[in-house]
């Protein structure tokens, strides 16, 4: 393979060799499991946590390695694409995000403070709390 | 802008969580110190807040219960009236009904208003995030040019998410209170759409 591209999923950047033609991104199959653990087989896209079905596994993986269009399209995750760049950013999923809002419970995560020290919202579970988003800008 | 009212609440089973959707934490520091809070203040620079609650502009705040549900969604707050001429939105309403609800004397929303009121993140909401996350990265590379491409689609995916619109021009070193801004508003406002999109109850100063 004769590229590399980064591909950036949730926060986190992994390079991955990858082929490209045009618009048309193939990533390294082994590269893709040793960097953000998910493989094809038996017609599933499996990572440790979870498998989903592949409606098309011929779209998806061929020997030139795994499309990442459909790889993402497949998750069901938003992708942002620079091919010149050779950079991908794996976003949420829309149906994902609205299904958890919808179903009323705060959505936990882990931010740092400016010491770095990170807190999770669910460490405050048995308050009530405010959250507020507010920027500089 | 909100330590004052976390006082006067806090041995009442209360926090505040502050989440600085910035580039740095640096360019939050300054006003952080000044506010010297005692309650935990976050820095958010990927806009994980924002993907995850659907935050489309600051200041925006949510009522969570003791259960870990949020019992107001996405509303328009400030701490203080220190913007008030600009913002057009006075800090009593939200103040008194916050205060109101920490002290059990009257209840948040209904689980049937909240659901009412969520506004929930469509496909072309996310895939904005995802033009965001991907230029955020690729400015941190120090490939600003390809990260102003990102941030230009995100904003023509979602021209009503100002986390991204407004939020990416200190990454451009653009003036995010200055005349591309204020242009940007006014146009925004000619179109019909207001910017900051409080709560019926909250916009009335009848929230409870």
């Amino acid at each position: 393979m004769s590229d590399r591209f980064t591909l950036v999923d949730a926060e986190r950047a992994v390079e991955v060799p990858a082929r490209v033609a045009g618009d048309r991104v193939r990533l390294d199959a082994a590269a893709l499991k040793d960097t953000l653990g998910w493989e094809v087989h038996d017609g599933l896209l499996c990572s440790d946590a979870m498998c989903v079905p592949v409606a098309d596994a011929a779209a998806l993986v061929d020997e030139a390695g795994v499309d990442l269009e459909v790889f993402a399209r497949t998750l069901d995750r938003a992708l942002a694409v620079d091919v010149p760049e050779r950079a991908a950013f794996l976003g949420g999923s829309a149906r994902e995000r609205a299904q958890a809002l919808a179903s009323q419970h705060a959505p936990d995560f882990t931010l740092p403070d400016l010491e770095g020290r990170p807190h999770a919202l669910s460490q405050y579970r048995g308050s009530k709390i405010l959250l507020v988003a507010w920027a500089s800008w | 802008m909100w330590q004052v009212l976390y006082e006067e609440l806090k041995g009442r089973g209360f926090v505040i969580i502050a989440v600085a959707l910035d580039k740095s934490a640096d360019d939050a520091r300054p006003w952080i110190e000044a506010a010297r809070p005692t309650y935990p203040a976050l820095i958010d620079t990927g806009h994980v807040l924002a993907d995850l609650y659907n935050v489309v502009n600051v200041p925006t705040i949510f009522w969570i219960d003791e259960r870990g549900r949020i019992v107001r969604p996405n509303d328009v707050a400030f701490g203080a009236d220190t913007f008030k001429s600009i913002t057009g939105l006075s800090a009593a309403p939200h103040r008194d009904a916050l205060r109101a609800w920490v002290r059990g004397e009257a209840p948040a929303l209904s689980a049937e208003e909240v659901r009412r009121l969520q506004p929930l993140p469509t496909e072309a909401d996310q895939q904005a995030r995802a033009e965001f996350g991907l230029g955020q990265w690729l400015w941190t590379q120090g490939r600003v040019a390809a990260a102003e491409r990102h941030f230009a689609r995100g904003g023509e995916l979602a021209p009503h998410d100002f986390t991204i619109r407004r939020g990416t021009m200190p990454m451009l070193g653009v003036d995010s209170m200055g005349p591309q801004f204020r242009e940007m508003r006014q146009a925004w406002a000619a179109a019909g759409h207001p910017y900051y999109r409080p709560l019926p109850d909250t916009a009335s100063g009848s929230a409870r």
